[in-house]
This record gives C-alpha cells, structure tokens and sequence, in this order.
C-alpha cells in the first residue's frame, strides 16, 4: 500500500510518465529472478532431481537374470509386508508418540519458566539447557553410549556401589527409551530457543491487562501465552516428526556397543542405509526411503490440519 | 518516536521489546525460589554428560575402568590424553578439524546467501510464478534429507564427485527453511519506502539489494548462517556416505570410526581415552560459537516463529 503511494507521488514529483514506471516494473521482475535462481538451480540439483530420481529407481530392481528391470509398484508392495520395514516404522511411531511430547513439553515449560522472569540465573539456566545442542549427535551419542555402558559407565558405577543390580540400558529392551533420552537431551534446548524467542516477541500490552485483573502466572501462560506463540509451537511439532521419523546416527553408533539390540532394522533410514550400502540393493532401499518420505509428509500434513481445524473452531466459539 | 525509530521501524520495535522486557523484570517483582531450584536441578541433567566428558578427558585408559565417572583420578592426563589424540594416526585429527571447519564454513555462507538472495526477493517483489515457487520450496521442508542421500550418492558418484568434499558441500547449500527465515525476516525488516526512495535516487534494483536489504537482513543472515553451520558440523549421514578416504572425513565420521575401533576388542583398548578426549575437542569449537552468537538465536527465530 505504502509503496504504491509512494510510488505514484514519486512518479508524478518527477514528472515521468508511466512508461518509466513499467521500465521499472520490468527491472524489478528481472532482479526478482535474478535473485532467486541461484537458489532455485541448487534446489532443483540437490533436492528436486534426486528426490525424481529416487522415485524412478524404487520401480526398477536388479537381477541376476535380466540386469535391471522395470517391476512397477513390486518393491512398493513388498515394503509394506516387509516386517523389518514396518518394525522400524512403528518403533518410530512409538518414538514420535511418546519422546516428542516429553521433550515438547519440557522445552515449553523451560521456555515458560525464564520467560515469566521468576527465575534466578535465567541466563545461565538457558545456555545450559541449550549448549547440548551444539554438540552433534554423533558425539552425544557416544558419551551416552559410555555413561550408559557396563564398563565404566557412572551409571552403573553408582548403582553398583549401593549394591543393587544395575540394568543394562543397551538392552534390547530398554534401548528404545535409552535413544529416547539422548535425543531430548539434544533437542530440548533447540525448541526451548524457539519457544523461547515468539514468548519474547508478544507485546506485554496483552498480559498486562490480565495481571491486573489478577490472573495468576499459570493462568497467564495458558490463556495468553501458549495461544499467542502457537504457530511456534507447530513449528516445533512439525520439525520433531521430521527428525524423529529420520532417526539415524544414535541408533547406527550404538549398534557398535549393543548390537543385538539395534539390528539392522531399528529405524526405516538405518534399514534403507544397509540395504543401500551393506546389501547392494539400492532400489528396494530407494523403495523404502520414498515410502519413509510419504509417512512423513502424511503425518506432518494431519498434525497441521489438526492444528488449523482446532484453530477454527476456537475462533468460532 | 523519534525520528531514528521512523527511519527503522524494526529496530524501534525491539527497542520497545526490550524496554518492556525490563518493565517485567523490574526489582519488586518477586522471583520464586522453587522454580529456580527446580531449574537449576533440570540444568543439571543437560550439564552432567558434559561435566563427565570433561572429567573423563583428565583420565587414562586404565583409570576410566578403575575410578568413579564424576570424580579425577590421581593422575592428570589431560595433556596427555590431547597430545595422544592429534598424534593418533599420523595426525589425522587435525586433518578432520580443518575438514570439519571447511564443509562447515562453506556450506553455511553459501546456504546463508543463497537463502539471503532468495528470501528478500520473495519478501519484496511480486513477480509471476513467485508465489508457486516459494510454496514448492515450503513443502520441501517436509522432504526427509535423508531420503535424499542415497539418490544423490548415486548421482554423484556417475559425475565423479563421490569421495571429495563438494559431495558434503553441495547438498548442503539447500536451506528452504533458511528461505522461509529469510523470507519472513525481509518482509518486517525492510521498509517498502526505503527501497522507493532508493530507486527514486537512481539506484539500481542490486545495489539497493547489496546497500539497503543486506544491511537490515544482517542478524537474520547470521542465524541462517549458524543454522546451517550447526546443520553441517554435526552431519553424519551424508559424509558417511559420500566419503570413503579417511583423510576427507570430518570429526562427526572419523570419531565414530575411531569408537568403533575402541569396542573392537581388548588390544584396541587404549582408544577409549582417545576417543573421549577428541570428542571433548570436537565440542569446544561450537561452544564457544554458542555462546558468542547467541543473541542471533533469538532475534532470527523471533520472527520465523511468530509469523509462522
């Protein structure tokens, strides 16, 4: 709106006639392309062809007889009866269901808490919550991995020495959850920053009237807070099915120190990783990460529609 | 307002934020001693693993096994156990730091200008097709970069690129959430009438991309740019992959390699002090990156989060 009176003021200050503003029109047109296609070719490279490619290779298969062969929707139909592809899809759904709302709530709670400035040290509470982060999985992974461990992990350590039995975290039992932990660790402090940032970003104005009137922090938080930062919080929602679903590093490094508990199969990416790599089959592994992609996308798209549904009908009552 | 906060309305906002900010922490306002116990005690879990790597990297081999996890053992072999870790191998930790810092640093200016370009673009042109291609690129967030890996690995292995440090660096330089940052950054950073008055003066649609949008998308250029360099320092998968020369590998491949050498049996034992240490190492540079940076955190994700 601005802009175009601005434009037109301008124009008619100069005294130029329209043909200069369409030149204009036309440069910016031209600058707007300019601007987006380097960003645009690497996108079509790196994200657009091989995701095509990928497609095309999950509906051929290699044989000893015949070389490679178009087999249609085969490697389709046999995913979804392969029990190691659908063990891997449930873990991941058990993972989705129970670790993302543990670390979601955590972080919003973390992300509460130093945003009602009632805690002492805030800034130091926050880096620490954050500073996992920066560390990458690989290397969160392997320190768990040790504190974990029978050898010389403290856990043990400090369980033995009260003279109970201490429980094998790697177990095939327990590894679940044990991975369940290392990735709330990781990731708490990343959607608490979040969070964190869109409470900042409210103006106090909405709050300010509620505290008057007496409304309690608990209060506030809930009928104010957490509605006005609930695009962030889908945002977080989204992303942590994302990453949950891909989960791949801290089940493929503890395979060396537990591996009976992992497998070859604990999550759909280290299954399609060892078929790619380990077993040469690289079209029922393209197969399967396509397969993973959709579920992804599936359960992402209902989250959101979920969220915006939800959203109508609180904006209707 | 004064006139300054005309010219810059977003940096008035903040200034506004921030003004009431300390309006809510103001003395008198009291703080809770339990909720700040309880946080202090919630801290603590994300620093213990941290405070054992750190106490493990003082001990040698033998004394991990034989002393409790949160307390030193009598002998100090930090120095040691450092001098050990780059003298491991010929050396090769060194190679896997400047590796590390290289795929990182490249990938993440790259990613950061590339979204920089697009996201301002987006945010103040209206152009045909503009809209169709931002929405193709929001879905792609979706789009599970490692479902990716493994056509792409095998794309780039017919071009021959498999095995050198384009095949980390290319992939990644796509950023669409970068996009979407910048995008939502550029809309409420930059003034339309800025750019009006600029062209009026003459200027030519880059330089007033180079002087006036660069300018005021620098914070959330920069957490772009930490975005994707934490992005690729940590990355495991990809250079897993593409990457079959131990000389290539950044720290993320050559330490879990080295972990699995140090499970393999009792005579490769000496490598678990190695491996923590290196570990140890291995976080120091994005720490203190953290903790200088961290500000931009917040001011880039403030708006992708809010106008989401």
């Amino acid at each position: 709106m601005s802009s175009a009176v601005a434009s037109k003021t301008a124009a008619a200050a100069s005294g130029h006639p329209p043909r200069r503003r369409n030149e204009s029109r036309r440069n910016q047109t031209v600058a707007a392309y300019a601007l987006i296609l380097p960003f645009v070719i690497v996108f079509l490279a790196m994200l657009v062809v091989p995701l095509v490619y990928s497609g095309v290779l999950s509906f051929f298969r290699t044989q000893i007889v015949g070389g490679t062969v178009f087999v249609g929707l085969s490697n389709y139909v046999q995913a979804v009866t392969d029990p190691l592809f659908l063990g891997g899809v449930g873990r991941m759904g058990l993972f989705l269901v129970i670790q993302v709302p543990i670390m979601l709530i955590f972080a919003l709670f973390f992300a509460l808490a130093l945003d009602s400035g009632r805690v002492r040290a805030a800034k130091f509470i926050r880096l620490a919550i954050f500073v996992p982060y920066a560390v990458p999985a690989v290397v969160a992974t392997l320190l768990w991995g040790y504190i974990y461990g029978s050898n010389f992990g403290p856990i043990t350590q400090v369980i033995s020495a009260l003279g109970l039995q201490a429980p094998n975290l790697l177990s095939s039992n327990l590894v679940l959850g044990s991975i369940m932990n290392i990735v709330t660790w990781e990731f708490v402090g990343y959607n608490m920053i979040i969070l964190f940032s869109a409470l900042r970003s409210i103006p106090t104005e909405l709050y300010d009237a509620a505290q008057v009137d007496g409304a309690g922090q608990w209060r506030i938080a809930w009928s104010v807070k957490i509605p006005a930062i609930r695009p962030a919080i889908l945002l977080t929602v989204i992303f942590s099915i994302i990453g949950s679903f891909q989960l791949f590093s801290e089940p493929q490094l503890l395979y060396n120190l537990a591996p009976n508990a992992i497998g070859t199969a604990f999550s759909p990416n280290l299954y399609a990783y060892n078929l790619a790599f380990i077993n040469q089959n690289i079209n029922y592994a393209a197969a399967i990460a396509f397969l993973l992609g959709l579920v992804i996308m599936i359960v992402s798209y209902i989250v959101q529609l979920t969220a915006q549904r939800r959203e109508r009908e609180q904006g209707a009552a | 307002m004064t006139t300054s906060e005309i010219a810059s309305p977003v940096q008035g906002q903040t200034v506004e934020r921030e003004r009431n900010h300390r309006r809510r922490l103001r003395p008198g306002k009291e703080r809770s001693n339990i909720l700040t116990i309880a946080m202090f005690a919630c801290a603590l879990y994300f620093l213990l693993p941290l405070v054992w790597l750190v106490i493990s990297s003082t001990k040698s081999n033998t004394d991990l096994f034989s002393t409790f996890g949160y307390w030193f053992a009598h002998d100090f072999n930090l120095f040691n156990n450092i001098a050990d870790v780059f003298s491991y191998q010929g050396g090769v930790f060194w190679q896997w730091l400047l590796n590390t810092v290289f795929y990182a640093g490249v990938s993440a200016v790259g990613a950061a200008a590339l979204a920089a370009a697009a996201g301002y673009a987006f945010a103040k042109y209206k152009f045909p097709g503009g809209t169709a291609i931002f929405s193709g690129i929001l879905g792609a967030i979706m789009v599970p970069t490692t479902a990716l890996a493994i056509p792409t690995y095998l794309l780039f292995a017919s071009a021959h690129l498999t095995n050198t440090p384009l095949a980390v660096i290319l992939p990644s330089l796509v950023s669409p959430f970068g996009v979407y940052l910048m995008r939502v950054y550029a809309a409420s950073a930059i003034p339309d009438s800025l750019i009006e008055a600029a062209r009026i003066d003459g200027a030519s649609e880059f330089r007033i991309f180079r002087s006036v949008g660069l300018r005021l998308m620098a914070p959330g250029i920069v957490t772009v740019f930490l975005f994707a360099l934490v992005a690729t320092w940590n990355n495991y998968f990809l250079p897993l992959i593409m990457l079959s020369t131990s000389n290539l590998y950044p720290l993320t491949v050559g330490l879990a390699q080295e972990q699995q050498a140090a499970g393999a049996g009792g005579s490769a034992q000496p490598l678990f002090a190695i491996v923590i240490t290196g570990s140890f190492i291995s976080v120091i540079p994005l720490v203190i990156a953290f903790l200088y940076l961290q500000r931009y955190w917040q001011t880039g994700l403030a708006t992708g989060g809010v106008k989401g």
